[in-house]
């Protein structure tokens, strides 16, 4: 049961990352296409600065979380995707600090260089996840010992890589849907485009992917043909995408498309479930929640500090993003 | 290299480096959250101005701290997967809770005040950064607490080769913690204290701003000179600890190759031969270790040789002796730049109280070529608690040979290890100029700042009221 429950706690982590780093990602890889000058870059930038960072933390929290809840899932799977994981962090640490010294020098050639830092540093981070993600959910050689025995380029093929490109595409969606709704005039417009222009792709691509996990994983033994209401509401929320920006309403188009990160998020981890990590040597070795997972006194203390401190956490990042609701303009003062 | 000898260095590497701006961050965020208070509270100006100068080094410095420790919550799992699977049940709680509750509030909060000056009202902002200096502190208790359940494992059973906690509560309660816990926020608060008076004493010495950075420069050195003395103090308590906890620290760090006598005297310097497990020369001074170990003259400490073989006896054949040269000279370091820095700050509060600071150029300089110092002794403290530990990553439970991952390779070691050293490098070089570029540039003027609230007020469309017209 507390297993569970923090299985479904993990999972909430990365829909909250997903869905929030989903568009800084998105906006961090359209910068340099919708902000054409040094100030449009400034107001793009402007439209996550206050956010990012705090963003961010879903993603170290779901880490931490790990650590502490599945020590086992966490050692493996960190031990095990050490290059991928290392590419990571190199785009995070190059993001991270990116955003704050970007603007602090007026030299041309010191912002273009943290500008396509920004660029790849947003672009690697969901690239890494999809391949993740793809092979979490197809299997990778775990021995006996729970350790990883392949090697970086096992990670490495068709299924993984179109996951990768996916979540790409669709946080590239995300971050021009969300620029419409923080940016105003030519700004706006120019992300409403490339929403349209990118939505197409992103649309593909995840049936793609969606008709290679009928192949590649195990979902059609698990689930049969029909794969239940969560996906299929969230292929609909991604078609409807599209109407509500031929419409121009932005907003529902933003809405719309959270909801398909958030419940194709969920259909990985209910597709996962109990699993954590698939073995393709041997289905024993599969890593689950029961056998990866920290004693039941450790799991619930964690439960504890989880639920008296989340709704703190939700209340004042809300506020924050309440506080910063404001669309941005390039007439505006832009803070740096 | 094997793969466990690069996982050491890459630990050493990442976390030293880590560790140099984690406590200028949390130094540094007091003393501008203090100067934006005075400013709130008595309404003047100058502090806004400081706190605007000041938080703008602190934030450049905040987010180079922030990447760094990214790598700090991953290289546990990355390399030292073996020692994440013994200890997650307990380790891996502490580390958690700091991403939940301090993370999150220090993220979203530094986000809020870099972005709010202009759009939040005076007392919500100056709000904000006391969240993150709250947040800095929580951040540290966190992973100390982590780190003192290393040097102080309690709380817990081992079960089919697992560590499993059994009892939370004594994780917080331990001495190691208590006296870790102060001894490093006081070694921040004196990192944050002797960056502002040497940069402030930089700035007297080229006459810029004479008024404003002589009430920097006075902040800092009382921070300096109270928070070094209590680093010394809670460094104390620790070492005291460490004679009950860890006597083999203390012997190592001591050079003590055999039980002292009634009366143990401290070694000043000496001249170590490891080989033959003995100091060829020692300059000592009679009863002083005793002094430090006992707070009396009297109290035999317990050598590396006897407590070797107390080690065997209690957890089988091994050598149980740390690195004696290095966990000697780190400890000497730390101990003699700690005291340079209280006699500082001493010096300068009395030159304060005397109003003779300016006409001071030579100790301005001095002061501006002190800023190293708290970081060499955060660092040498650091790799003489960590180094003096070892063979043990668990104290007394698990060897850090035993922890490493064992599928790792050395060749992935070397491309992370390769990679994340030039990266840092780079990161110190951007800094450094980000750095020196706003020191010389120096303070906004007072205009500028009227100027920009007025442009502030300008009506901009609210995202949310044209959302809702948009849908």
């Amino acid at each position: 049961m507390l297993e569970t429950i923090w299985f479904v706690l993990i999972a909430v982590l990365f829909i909250g990352f997903f869905f929030l780093e989903g568009f800084d990602y998105g906006v961090g890889m359209l910068l340099p296409f919708i902000g054409k000058n040094d100030v449009e870059r400034r107001v793009v930038i402007n439209t996550i600065g206050p956010f990012w960072d705090g963003n961010e933390v879903w993603f170290l929290t779901a880490g931490g979380a790990m650590f502490a809840a599945f020590p086992n899932w966490y050692a493996t799977l960190f031990s095990g995707f050490y290059l991928a994981l290392f590419l990571l962090l190199v785009a995070l640490i190059g993001r991270g600090v990116a955003f704050e010294f970007r603007s602090k020098l007026e030299s041309p050639v010191w912002r273009t260089m943290w500008d396509w830092i920004i660029f790849f540093g947003s672009l690697v981070p969901p690239l890494i996840w999809g391949i993740a993600l793809a092979n979490l959910m197809r299997g990778v050689p775990i021995d006996a010992k729970m350790n990883f025995v392949g090697s970086f380029w096992d990670l490495i093929s068709l299924y993984s890589v179109t996951c990768g490109a996916s979540m790409v595409l669709l946080f590239v969606l995300h971050g021009a849907l969300f620029l419409s709704l923080k940016t105003t005039d030519v700004m706006q417009e120019r992300a409403r485009s490339v929403a349209l222009a990118v939505g197409q792709w992103a649309t593909a691509l995840v049936m793609l992917f969606v008709l290679l996990s009928y192949i590649e994983t195990d979902m059609f033994t698990r689930n049969g043909i029909n794969p239940g209401a969560v996906p299929i509401l969230a292929g609909f929320a991604l078609f409807s995408v599209q109407y509500f920006l031929k419409q121009k309403r932005d907003g529902w188009a933003f809405i719309m498309n959270s909801v398909t990160i958030v419940l194709s998020t969920i259909t990985v981890f209910m597709d996962l479930f109990p699993r954590v990590m698939i073995s393709s040597l041997n289905p024993a070795w599969t890593l689950t929640i029961y056998n990866t997972a920290s004693g039941p006194y450790t799991l619930k203390v964690m439960t504890i500090v989880a639920i008296s401190v989340v709704p703190i956490v939700l209340g004042y990042q809300i506020w924050s993003y309440w506080t910063f609701r404001k669309r941005i303009s390039t007439t505006d003062h832009l803070e740096y | 290299m094997a793969a466990i000898d690069l996982a050491r260095w890459q630990f050493a590497i990442t976390t030293v480096y880590h560790f140099l701006f984690v406590p200028l961050s949390i130094g540094l965020a007091y003393l501008v959250a203090f100067m934006e208070t005075v400013y709130v509270v008595k309404d003047d100006e100058r502090f806004k101005q400081l706190a605007k100068f000041w938080g703008k080094l602190f934030m450049l410095n905040f987010a180079v701290g922030v990447v760094t420790g990214i790598i700090q919550e991953f290289q546990f799992g990355m390399n030292w997967s073996d020692y994440s699977r013994f200890v997650g049940d307990i380790f891996g709680g502490p580390l958690a809770v700091e991403a939940l509750v301090s993370f999150f509030l220090e993220s979203t909060f530094i986000g809020i005040w870099i972005f709010g000056w202009e759009r939040l009202p005076k007392k919500i902002h100056l709000l904000a950064i006391w969240m993150v200096a709250i947040g800095t502190t929580i951040s540290a208790f966190w992973i100390l607490t982590a780190n003192a359940w290393m040097q102080e494992p309690v709380g817990f059973i081992v079960q089919n080769g697992h560590a499993v906690m059994n009892d939370f509560g004594a994780l917080l309660m331990t001495k190691q913690l208590w006296t870790e816990f102060p001894h490093v926020i006081f070694g921040a608060l004196a990192t944050g204290a002797f960056f502002v008076t040497g940069v402030s004493s930089y700035q007297l010495l080229r006459k810029y701003e004479v008024q404003l950075f002589k009430i920097s420069l006075t902040i800092g050195l009382i921070v300096a000179f109270f928070s070094s003395l209590l680093v010394a103090i809670a460094g104390h308590d620790q070492a005291q600890h460490l004679m009950v906890n860890q006597p083999m620290k203390m012997a190592a760090s001591e050079a003590l190759w055999d039980t002292s006598g009634k009366s143990a005297p401290w070694t000043v310097f000496a001249s170590i031969d490891t080989e033959h497990q003995k100091n060829s020369f020692a300059f000592e001074v009679p009863g002083l270790l005793s002094m430090l170990a006992y707070n009396k003259f009297e109290g035999q400490v317990k050598g590396i040789h006897q407590l070797q073989r107390e080690y065997v006896q209690k957890y089988g054949p091994g050598d149980y002796v740390p690195p004696v040269k290095t966990t000697f000279w780190s400890f000497r370091i730390m101990v003699v730049t700690g005291s340079l820095m209280i006699l500082l700050g001493l010096y300068g509060i009395v030159k304060i109280l005397l109003d003779q600071m300016e006409r001071l150029t030579i100790f301005l300089k001095i002061l501006l070529w002190s800023i190293p110092l708290p970081f060499i002794a955060n660092s040498s403290g650091w790799i003489m608690t960590e180094i003096g530990r070892q063979p043990w990553g668990v104290f007394g439970f698990l060897k850090t040979a035993d922890g490493v991952s064992p599928t790792v390779t050395a060749g992935m070691i070397w491309t992370s290890m390769i990679g994340f050293t030039v990266i840092y490098g780079l990161l110190a070089a951007a800094l450094i100029k980000l750095f020196v570029h706003f020191i010389k540039k120096g303070v906004p003027a007072q205009t500028t700042l009227n100027g920009q609230e007025e442009r502030a007020e300008q009506p901009s469309k609210s995202a949310f009221g044209s959302t809702a017209e948009v849908i």
